[in-house]
């Protein structure tokens, strides 16, 4: 979708003008929304969209792996907003070296264990997260299983 | 001799430190206590990790993960329509409600249309699931709080609807009644005189469950006043559901984003403004009876038609027409040994299962097995809330409390 389509969302369009350097894509498909971020401005998107935007509610974070493709990983952000009954996805597009993103606990604090659980099964670490430890998986796992390389089945190597 | 000395018998005299010109500082007396995970009030395998000091709790920090199975990595090897069988194991006390939200998702991703009675069919089912979970919630929440004969009368009308479900699925607890396309079986004879026989006398149950508990001195006692907890927190921490309508938040996604033609329903969203453990059960008792509500609308105005959407590359043919006509056995054939493909896309699907909001992101990349599958379960986020809640209060509050919050840890640990 071009930027100027993009604009027709009224949400899209508040964004682009508050703040310009975050919004750099986005879909409109099915009936849902979604906006592309540019990782290092997801802290400052959220934050406008929480308290400008009244989008008050993080539904959950998550992430999804385009192994082999890169970027590799993207990280999916559900937002939800009780009372314009609207539903907004956010997403970020990471490399496959090192995955990094800024924490968005400091916008919700509710992100914190969601956040926790993608750097559990995805190993993507969260920069500033008060506490960045596994949360389904013992402590001593190895290897993020939700990564599209990591084996269903068989013997550990 | 004198008095007071025994012969051969030193007495010494004990030392006693001089006293400082300091004043010592008083440490604090705190404890460690570890709770759960098998502890029979945390419903499966919570643990808590609580410091106290006495009998207040300074820090309360929650420890998941214990039942954590893999389902969403599991989703990526199953085809489409095997999912479903994954999904009643997430929430094993709401499986309908989890079935449900699978299916709208991978629905919506297909464009299906799922004909009127299929969709009323599934309205009832899981309102049947509502009150199903919230009996089992009634029943240990009361356990907990030390009214032991709750329970009892709740499972007595737990078994009735446990019977209706297998009598539909052949199933008590993993329906898996719902499919992508409708349901798995045409509704089996004689379900409305079950159903009815079970939703004319429900109300009068919730009757009694309410003179044994809603003016009952120790249950008020208990609950009232206790496991606040700010609607701004709750809605910072990612709460959802009954938790949120006790506190005067009116939103339940049956009305804001009806899906399964809820909006043909005729029924209230209560509320509450106490918000606590009481309000938060005065709450749960008034959906139990507006899902009767809906489940009487249900039966008697149950649309004629189809249970399964007309779409033969995703629906399974009539066995009959397997045997007299090709196109059916080749449909047959594709169906069960390579699935069906779906558009590629992505969808997050949204219901209000009875612990608050499920929802499935689902991603396709057009093949017949989901690219990825993420769940969102309520439970999960609730649990977050806990520190907050019952940091300052006293430990037997905690059962209370979180007793009032409804997880089930397979939806949280998945």
């Amino acid at each position: 979708m071009t930027a100027d389509e993009l604009k027709t969302y009224p949400v899209a369009a508040a964004l682009a003008e508050a703040e310009p350097d975050a919004l750099v894509g986005g879909k409109f498909d099915r009936e849902e929304l979604t906006l592309e971020i540019a990782a290092d401005q997801i802290v400052a998107a959220c934050a406008y969209l929480k308290n400008e935007q009244k989008f008050v509610r993080l539904s959950t974070v998550t992430a999804v792996d385009r192994y082999p493709d890169e970027p590799r990983f993207e990280v999916v952000y559900h937002l939800h907003s009780p009372e314009r009954n609207q539903r907004l996805r956010l997403k970020c597009r990471l490399g496959g070296g090192s995955p990094e993103i800024d924490s968005v606990t400091v916008v919700w604090r509710g992100a914190n264990w969601y956040e926790r659980e993608t750097f559990d099964l995805f190993g993507i670490r969260f920069r500033n997260h008060p506490d960045l430890r596994r949360i389904m998986l013992p402590e001593d796992w190895e290897g993020h299983p939700l990564r599209k390389d990591y084996p269903v089945t068989g013997d550990r190597v | 001799m004198s008095d007071g000395e025994i012969p051969g018998v030193t007495v010494v005299q004990a030392e006693i430190p001089e006293e400082s010109a300091e004043t010592p500082v008083p440490r604090p007396r705190r404890m460690t206590l570890n709770m759960g995970p098998q502890h029979p009030s945390t419903h499966g395998v919570l643990r808590l990790l609580l410091e106290l000091d006495g009998e207040t709790i300074t820090s309360a920090q929650p420890d998941i993960g214990y039942l954590h199975t893999g389902i969403e990595k599991e989703f990526e090897v199953k085809n489409y329509q095997q999912g479903v069988t994954l999904t009643d194991r997430i929430d094993y006390l709401a499986p309908l409600s989890n079935n449900l939200c699978y299916c709208l998702a991978a629905e919506k991703l297909l464009g299906l249309e799922i004909p009127p009675m299929a969709q009323w069919q599934r309205v009832m089912l899981t309102e049947l699931t509502r009150l199903n979970s919230h009996l089992v919630w009634l029943g240990t929440h009361a356990i907990d709080i030390g009214a032991m004969s709750v329970f009892l009368y709740c499972f007595r009308e737990r078994e009735d609807i446990l019977r209706i479900f297998e009598m539909y699925s052949g199933q008590r607890m993993m329906t898996s009644y719902f499919r992508i396309g409708g349901l798995a079986l045409e509704p089996p004879r004689g379900w409305q005189k079950r159903v009815r026989d079970f939703i004319d006398v429900f109300p009068s149950r919730v009757d009694e469950y309410e003179e044994l508990l809603t003016n009952n001195r120790i249950w008020t006692g208990r609950t009232k006043g206790v496991g606040f907890i700010s609607l701004e927190d709750m809605l910072d921490w990612g709460v959802t559901g009954p938790m949120l309508r006790a506190a005067g938040l009116r939103w339940d996604t049956r009305k804001t984003q009806p899906y399964s033609s809820y909006d043909k329903f005729d029924f209230e969203v209560p509320t509450r403004t106490e918000n606590d453990v009481y309000a938060r059960y005065l709450v749960r008792i008034e959906e139990m009876r507006q899902s009767a509500r809906i489940i009487k609308q249900a039966l008697e105005g149950m649309p004629e038609g189809r249970w399964a959407a007309d779409a033969p590359h995703v629906v399974l043919p009539e066995r009959e027409k397997m045997k007299t006509q090709m196109e059916a056995l080749i449909y047959h054939f594709k169906i069960v040994t390579e699935g069906f493909a779906v558009p590629a896309g992505e969808v997050y699907q949204v219901i209000e299962s009875p612990r608050g909001e499920v929802g499935y992101y689902m991603v396709s990349d057009g093949t017949a097995k989901p690219y990825r599958v993420h769940v969102r379960g309520p439970s999960f986020g609730n649990l977050q809330a806990i520190p907050e809640m019952v940091q300052g209060t006293l430990i037997a509050d905690v059962i209370a409390s979180i007793g009032s919050m409804d997880f089930v840890l397979g939806d949280s640990d998945r």
